[in-house]
């Protein structure tokens, strides 16, 4: 079982709270919590990756157990605290005024 | 009793305004999805209750959200707009070639006879139908693909496909309108398209006369005159009568022919409104005088309407798709600012007052009027 932590526009949109709890087999990566996350939660699709490609959205960050791990590959493993749930796998957005 | 429902897309979020047909008294709901850029909600016109919202964002994307009761309730539908085949490029502000990319949904557009079919325009430029209810979308690439399409150009605000104008009395003409490429015509259903701009001419692109690269801001018709259409251009105030093939300017003695908004009365084909915006480089009304012109003549002559509107101090920005007008007896017209405020008029525009006013910036109003 993992932890996702989600922006507050998204924890909207997928009526969940501030934690998302999924089980996602071993070898738990940054791609397969996503395709977690959006296989429990369809309206999520799109909106942290691209449609087609899966690409980050350039606004949003993966944080994980203090990596910022946004720009390596999505086949890159979340380190183990993040992969047995002891700490969150965070998608963050950027911060912006306006 | 017959009423009005005013839908309001803002910079943050969905507003929807109801009224009685006083038109005098109004409820506002909202936000709906509070903090998100709402380009524009429409009602089908066979289904009032059936609303489609574009819902978009730069961090999350484009959603697409459909109402079922009036906009009480929503629930996200389909948002996937993949360009058919091969993406292709347009031209770049370099001048280079650059590969076609989805950014929003600018406009949606549901059908005049069936509910569950909506078109939508896009940036970057393209039409795109769904027929099962904005489940699923298709894009009419044929209008992307016209043979000028490498020729587009984005302007600073974005190359999107923002008017589309369905025909009742030829279901399979479809009028587009794209910034900053021009005005297209489909007859077949949007198989193929064609540029309809001659007698455009533009002093910003090197060729003022050429058939694609003009800034058309806003296109409007009216139902009972289907190839007579009224143009908005970036500067220009313009009128074809055969259905987009010949383009005349009627900008006539307005203030000033740079603008965004234009609409047309509902029961009075050449009665015409715009709201001149001093120039492309202060988008704000002449003299700090909010004041919406109407012609009577199909254009060339031109009056202010001003009684209720602020007449000092007032430099908001009226956006392409923030003007709309209802069908009641006496015509009622409807405009958003970029300040927050939504103005009404319940008698064609003789007299004016804000129905709401501290809302985020307007981006689009559309109004339906309710049996």
């Amino acid at each position: 079982m993992i932890r996702v932590a989600l922006p507050a526009h998204l924890r909207t949109l997928a009526h969940v709270g501030s934690e998302v709890e999924l089980n996602v087999p071993a070898p738990v990566t940054v791609a397969s919590a996503l395709e977690a996350l959006e296989s429990r939660y369809p309206v999520l699709r799109g909106t942290i990756r691209d449609h087609g490609t899966l690409k980050r959205r350039a606004f949003l960050r993966y944080f994980a157990d203090g990596q910022d791990l946004s720009l390596d590959p999505p086949d890159t493993p979340l380190p183990d605290a993040v992969a047995n749930g002891k700490e969150p796998f965070l998608v963050i957005g950027s911060i912006a005024g306006g | 009793m017959s009423g009005v429902r005013v839908l309001v897309g803002t910079h943050k979020g969905a507003f929807v305004l109801t009224s009685d047909g006083a038109r005098k008294k109004w409820d506002v709901s909202g936000p709906h999805f509070a903090g998100w850029e709402i380009y524009h909600l429409k009602g089908s016109p066979v289904d009032p209750d059936r609303i489609y919202a574009s819902q978009c964002s730069g961090w999350f994307g484009q959603l697409i959200q459909r109402s079922n009761d009036g906009g009480k309730t929503w629930e996200p539908v389909g948002k996937e707009f993949t360009y058919d085949g091969a993406t292709g490029t347009h031209q770049w502000y370099d001048g280079t070639q650059h590969p076609w990319e989805f950014k929003r949904v600018w406009h949606l557009e549901p059908s005049l006879t069936d509910p569950d079919t909506v078109y939508a325009g896009v940036e970057d430029a393209a039409i795109f139908r769904t027929t099962d209810g904005a489940q699923s979308w298709q894009e009419l690439s044929g209008l992307r693909c016209h043979e000028s399409g490498p020729r587009w150009a984005p302007g600073a605000g974005g190359m999107g496909a923002h008017t589309i104008l369905l025909d009742r009395s030829h279901p399979d003409r479809i009028f587009v309108a794209i910034s900053a490429a021009g005005v297209f015509r489909t007859d077949d259903a949007g198989k193929t398209w064609r540029p309809v701009t001659k007698g455009l001419r533009s002093l910003y692109i090197p060729d003022p006369a050429a058939e694609v690269g003009h800034c058309v801001h806003r296109i409007a018709m009216h139902q009972s005159r289907p190839d007579t259409l009224f143009m908005q251009k970036h500067w220009d105030v313009m009128r074809t009568d055969d259905g987009g093939e010949n383009w005349r300017e009627v900008s006539g003695n307005l203030p000033t022919d740079f603008g965004f908004v234009i609409d047309v009365h509902a029961h009075e084909p050449e009665t015409i409104y715009v709201v001149p915006i001093k120039s492309d480089s202060e988008h704000f009304p002449p003299d700090g005088k909010l004041q919406v012109f109407r012609s009577r003549t199909g254009g060339d002559e031109w009056e202010p309407l001003t009684k209720g509107l602020p007449q000092a101090d007032c430099y908001v920005n009226i956006l392409r798709d923030a003007m709309a007008v209802d069908s009641l007896d006496s015509c009622g017209v409807y405009f958003g600012t970029t300040g927050g405020q939504v103005y009404a008029s319940a008698d064609s525009g003789d007299t004016w007052s804000p129905i709401v006013r501290d809302l985020p910036a307007v981006l689009s109003v559309e109004v339906q009027t309710l049996a």
